[in-house]
Formats: C-alpha cells, structure tokens, sequence
C-alpha cells in the first residue's frame, strides 16, 4: 500500500545512523540542549546533552565543543563520551573544572539546564573498544583519565559482555573518585570486572586499596593474570600515561596493544 | 552570512588568542608542549637509528646517524598547530631541510604523494608539494636541545603548516609514492589533508 512505502521511506531517513556509515560525511556542528548537570566531586560536573542529530558512538569517542561570544569570538575543547553507545539520542561528558580553563569554566559557572551548546562528533577512531572485540581489557586511568574508560565499562555492561576487564583508576584522594559508587556496584556484579583504586595524596581510614602513584610493582599485580594477553587502554595526564605504557612494555604487554590517550599540559616547554 | 548561535553568558577569557593572523581557527596558544602520541613512546638507539628515502619501491638512500647530522642545517622558528586545539607559537628547531635530502636523489616525475613512517609503526600521509620550498624538514633538535622521545627524538618530521600529526614523530623514512594511502590518524577518521587554517581536523570537514 502507498502510505506503507511512504512510511517505511520515512522511518529509513529517521533511522540513525552508526558513526561507521557516516564516517565519510562531514560531521557538521550541531545544538545540543542541556538536560541535566550532576555534581561527580568538588571539581567534576557531568553534562547530559540531548543530541538532535545523534548518531551512535563507540566507547571511548569524544565530542568537540564550541562556544561563541556575541562578538564571534569562538573557544573549542575536545570532551570524552562518558556515557554507553546504547543510550540512544544523548551523551554524557564529564568535565573537570580546569582554573584556566576556558570552556570547562563556562561549563561549570555558566551552563544550565535548558541551555544550548554547539557540539559536534563522535570523533576518534583509534582509542575505542566494542565488546564485540573482547578482552582482557586493562584499563589505566588518571584523574578525569578514567571517562573514556567510563564508556567502554558502561557499554561492557549493556553489552552483557563478561569480558574479563580491570580497572586500575588513580585519583588524589577519596572525594576524587568520579563514578566512585557505579564503579563499586559494576565491580561487585560478578562478571569478570575488578576495580582497582589508588589514592594518591591522602586515604580515609581503614583504606584497603593501594595508596601511591601507579608504579611497576602496581602494574604487574593488576596485569598479572592477563600478562601478554591484555588490550591496554591509558588515559589522563601525560607524565602517568607515559610511565605507565613505558611499564607495561616492559612487562612485557606488546606495545601494539597498548593505546594511550593523554589530556592536559606537560608541565614543561 | 546566517545567524551565528551564540552560547548564552560567554565572553572568552582571551587571554590565550595571541596576535590573531597567526592563530589558525578553533585554536587557543599554549606555552606548554603537549605529548599526545598514540601508544608507548618507542625508543630508539642512536647507533641504530637511520633514515632512508624510498621511491616507487625503492630504497634510493640511507643515512645512519652520524651521517644525518652531518648533513647541512638549519634553524628553523615556526609556529605549530595541533588538531587537538592548541597551538604553540615561535617554536625553535634544528634540522635537515626535506627538499635537501631531495636534492640527494633522483625524483621521479610520478612522484605525488609522500608517506612518513616511523620507528613504532606510526605513518602518516602528505603531497608532495606540502614537502617542498621548505615547508618541512627533518628535525633533532628542539630548544637548542636534543629532541627527547616524547617529542618524537631523535628525529622527527615537522611539517609546520599542517595539523601537527603530520609531523612524523620517530620517523625513520620517507615512501615516495604515485597514489595517496591514509596513514595512521588518517584511518581513524582525522583529515587526509589537514590544514589548520582551512580547519580540516577530521575526514570529511
């Protein structure tokens, strides 16, 4: 029947589209609304965004974000997907609250919900992991390091994939812990996913986790039962990133199976 | 021109914009050097280290290290521009200029395309004419000082008018082609041509 053709015409235009099929077409920018701002620690907020032109991402992927003054001048930061690929028309980006910062500034003192931000993505075809690749997945985070890993725990789990995966997610102390009490439920469902925390500056009484900078020592206990074996995932600062691949290598973890990601300044010239 | 969207209470810090014909779109300036490279950084001895100019299939030459730095120099003040958004302004190099090493052999006509590739697997893809008329060259020293691996030592390729991706870290060599490839970034959805000032970041822009 006619009106059955012109439906099923209809519903394939509105059919959203994998990042894959799209990967040729520009990704054009888009408005995005604000529609929920959470407080994640003292200097994290996460930014659930209704996407309009949502095209589904893969885990680790990001976002480009753009602000514009009314007299044109524009500011854009690349922001990871915190959220699963599953959820279909908004993404989560979790943003740490940078003093110089720029847009993380704006995103933190100004944003609202109801408000409009130009977006455009997902982005990035390198550090992504699908459950359909499997593991052992060992992810390595630093700080605000731990969101892109975020996303592949979160698709691990919608996905129902009992990939064998650890999580070993450095922060400065307790209250740092962004996710910290979802990492202690997907932890404790029993399929196959060890969270592994350090505290770095100060820990609460009676802490049981490790208590000091990432290390070899730290490294080859929470790689040991995947050994060569593992799919490596790295993210935060650089100078952690760059000690910890540099230890995993000589763990002997093969370099092409590690990736790294690395956010913010050296600190050196 | 449309209505540009403007994000309601956004004034800009300004701070980082530097002069403005130097700052290509969608960048902020940085003093810092960022390390953004894709995996581990490969290490690379220098008595083992060299770099060879392959054309068509062929290996043509072959430097080692000695050899390389005894090649003429130059110092070279450029800004660069990382498709991450930061750009990095009056960076200070020395290096062998590409069209020298050129110079050193016999190009064939055909030649449209280059691929750079690195020690640790790392490629990426640049015309040829982006290379010549010193546009690039191929660098070990940074700030007066040896080029550290997290920059890319101890040679890099630093083709300042493109993303920064193009500019090689570790790169051992020069494939000298008829027909374009994608390189690493290039098959995972960055720009087959990258120009900062035409913001060609990913592909299809």
């Amino acid at each position: 029947m006619a009106i059955d053709r012109l439906r099923s015409a209809l519903s394939g235009l509105s059919q959203p589209k994998t990042a894959r099929e799209l990967v040729r077409t520009p990704l054009a920018w888009q408005i995005a609304t604000v529609k929920e701002i959470t407080a994640e620690t003292p200097r994290v907020k996460t930014f659930t965004l209704t996407i309009p032109d949502w095209v589904q991402h893969r885990a680790g992927q990001h976002y480009d974000v753009r602000l514009t003054a009314p007299d044109g001048y524009q500011a854009q930061r690349s922001y990871s997907i915190a959220s699963e690929p599953e959820r279909e028309g908004e993404i989560d980006l979790t943003v740490e609250y940078l003093e110089d910062g720029e847009v993380s500034s704006y995103m933190h003192e100004v944003l609202v919900p109801g408000d409009l931000v130009e977006v455009r993505g997902p982005i990035g075809g390198y550090f992504v992991w699908e459950a359909s690749t499997g593991g052992p997945l060992l992810l390595v985070a630093g700080g605000s390091g731990v969101v892109p890993l975020m996303s592949m725990l979160r698709h691990r789990a919608a996905a129902n994939s009992d990939a064998p995966a650890r999580l070993l997610y450095s922060s400065r102390s307790v209250d740092d812990v962004i996710y910290r009490g979802e990492l202690e439920t997907l932890g404790a469902l029993g399929n196959g996913l060890e969270v592994f925390l350090t505290l770095t500056r100060s820990q609460p009484e009676g802490w049981e986790g490790f208590g000091r900078r990432i290390d070899r020592p730290m490294l080859e206990e929470v790689a040991q039962p995947f050994g060569s074996r593992a799919r490596v995932y790295v993210c935060g600062p650089t100078p952690l990133v760059e000690s910890a691949a540099n230890n995993l290598v000589e763990i002997g973890v093969p370099q092409s199976q590690i990736r790294t990601e690395r956010f913010g300044p050296t600190g050196k010239n | 021109m449309t209505d540009r969207f403007v994000s309601r209470g956004f004034v800009g810090r300004r701070r980082n914009t530097g002069p403005a014909n130097r700052i290509p779109p969608g960048q902020y300036v940085t003093e810092d050097f960022p390390v953004l490279s894709a995996g581990p950084t490969p290490r690379i001895p220098l008595d083992q280290w060299t770099f060879s100019i392959e054309q068509l299939g062929h290996e043509l030459v072959r430097w080692n290290w000695d050899q390389f730095i005894a090649l003429p120099r130059q110092e070279f003040e450029v800004d660069i521009h990382c498709v991450t958004k930061w750009s990095k302004l009056d960076t200070h190099w020395e290096g062998v200029s590409v069209d020298l090493l050129l110079e050193r052999i016999d190009l064939d006509p055909r030649i449209m395309y280059v691929t750079a590739v690195s020690y640790g697997g790392y490629t990426t893809n640049i015309p040829l004419s982006d290379l010549l008329n010193g546009q690039a060259f191929v660098a070990y020293n940074y700030a007066g000082e040896p080029l550290e691996p997290e920059h890319g030592g101890p040679a890099r390729l630093v083709v300042p008018h493109l993303y920064f991706w193009k500019s090689a870290k570790w790169v051992r060599g020069l494939k000298l082609m008829e027909h374009d490839k994608h390189g690493f970034w290039e098959s995972f959805g960055y720009n087959n041509h990258g120009d900062p000032w035409k913001e060609e970041r990913y592909s299809g822009d």
